[in-house]
């Protein structure tokens, strides 16, 4: 534990360095015990971490059916024994 | 209040820039006649997150499937490179990403295309310390709730693709690679060969201009204005 509590300007300063990952184990660790017990910086964070949700969610899309044909047909052309071996 | 849960990167595809370093049975090891199969049984489940980590990289959806499929060729041409089998998922992703970046180099080197401007525009200088949360958030309780929920519930995927693909290049590619593929900033900085700092900056005004459109969407849309109109003039932030 790092000696001195951090101020809610501290942690919204590093909330997004926090839910990216980038904060080593105290540093994260500091943030989450303020979390615990301040409302107001706890309730930016789950708003922030529910809009990165979101985000992150973007980032998937149906495949449409012109590519997995494209990608069958190239999966087909894979020659085994003279690619995958070279 | 309930603690949050902690953060794992388990559901991102993992980077791979330390994968060669690996350990598992190699790619070597495994009788030709199998590789194929195991190649296309790993690659199905991926497709659509393949995919749709493409579109929002191009913003285009026949550059998103040209991605994917030279991701997909240059991944069973360097199969024998990844010595831990498990780790192909990241592996792949990291070849997607790879395949990018090439291609947005080449483009960006192109003069008849302009790239996008580094430098702030003077509409932008607030950028960074634009949160939505702040214009959303109320200190206290309205009797429909509140406008951080109904934002939530109003935000349709397509408003938030949007939003994303309106973003200049630098700032969407480097939201995309931390938050949707869960690079590092290192890594980051490492992929598109620039300093730490800049990832930072980028990320920060790019998520400052991301939150500032959301905003401008919802009200446009009516979202917000409407609840607005309910609480006492002057309070709930800022009102343009």
């Amino acid at each position: 534990m790092s000696g001195r509590p951090l101020t809610c300007e501290e942690v919204i300063e590093q909330l997004f360095d926090y839910l990216d990952r980038e904060l080593d184990g105290q540093q994260a660790a500091d943030i989450e015990r303020h979390l615990h017990r301040c409302r107001d910086c706890f309730t930016r964070a789950e708003f922030e971490k529910r809009l990165r949700a979101r985000v992150a969610a973007t980032g998937t899309a149906e495949a449409p059916p012109r590519l997995r044909r494209r990608i069958r047909d190239l999966i087909d052309r894979f020659d085994d024994e003279d690619d995958a071996t070279r | 209040m309930s603690l949050a849960q902690p953060i794992t990167r388990a559901p991102l595809p993992g980077p791979a820039i330390r994968q060669r370093d690996a350990p598992g049975v190699a790619m070597t090891e495994r009788p030709p006649g199998e590789r194929r199969q195991w190649f296309a049984q790993r690659l199905e489940p991926l497709m659509d997150r393949l995919y749709g980590t493409a579109l929002r990289l191009t913003r285009d959806p026949d550059d998103a499937e040209d991605i994917v499929a030279e991701a997909v060729a240059k991944a069973w041409a360097r199969l024998n490179e990844l010595r831990d089998p498990r780790r192909f998922e990241g592996w792949l992703f990291h070849i997607l990403t790879n395949a990018f970046i090439s291609d947005w180099r080449r483009r960006q080197s192109r003069p008849q295309r302009p790239m996008d401007p580094e430098a702030p525009s003077p509409d932008e200088l607030d950028i960074c310390h634009f949160t939505l949360f702040q214009q959303l958030h109320q200190p206290f309780l309205l009797w429909w709730g509140n406008l951080e929920e109904q934002f939530f519930q109003n935000l349709l995927e397509e408003d938030l693709q949007r939003a994303i693909d309106a973003l200049p290049d630098a700032f969407r590619v480097a939201i995309v690679l931390v938050e949707v593929q869960g690079y590092t900033y290192e890594e980051v900085s490492r992929l598109l060969g620039i300093p730490l700092g800049t990832v930072r900056s980028r990320l920060s005004r790019g998520r400052g201009l991301l939150q500032k459109m959301l905003w401008q969407q919802a009200r446009e849309a009516g979202v917000i204005a409407d609840h607005r109109a309910d609480t006492h003039p002057g309070e709930g932030g800022q009102q343009p």
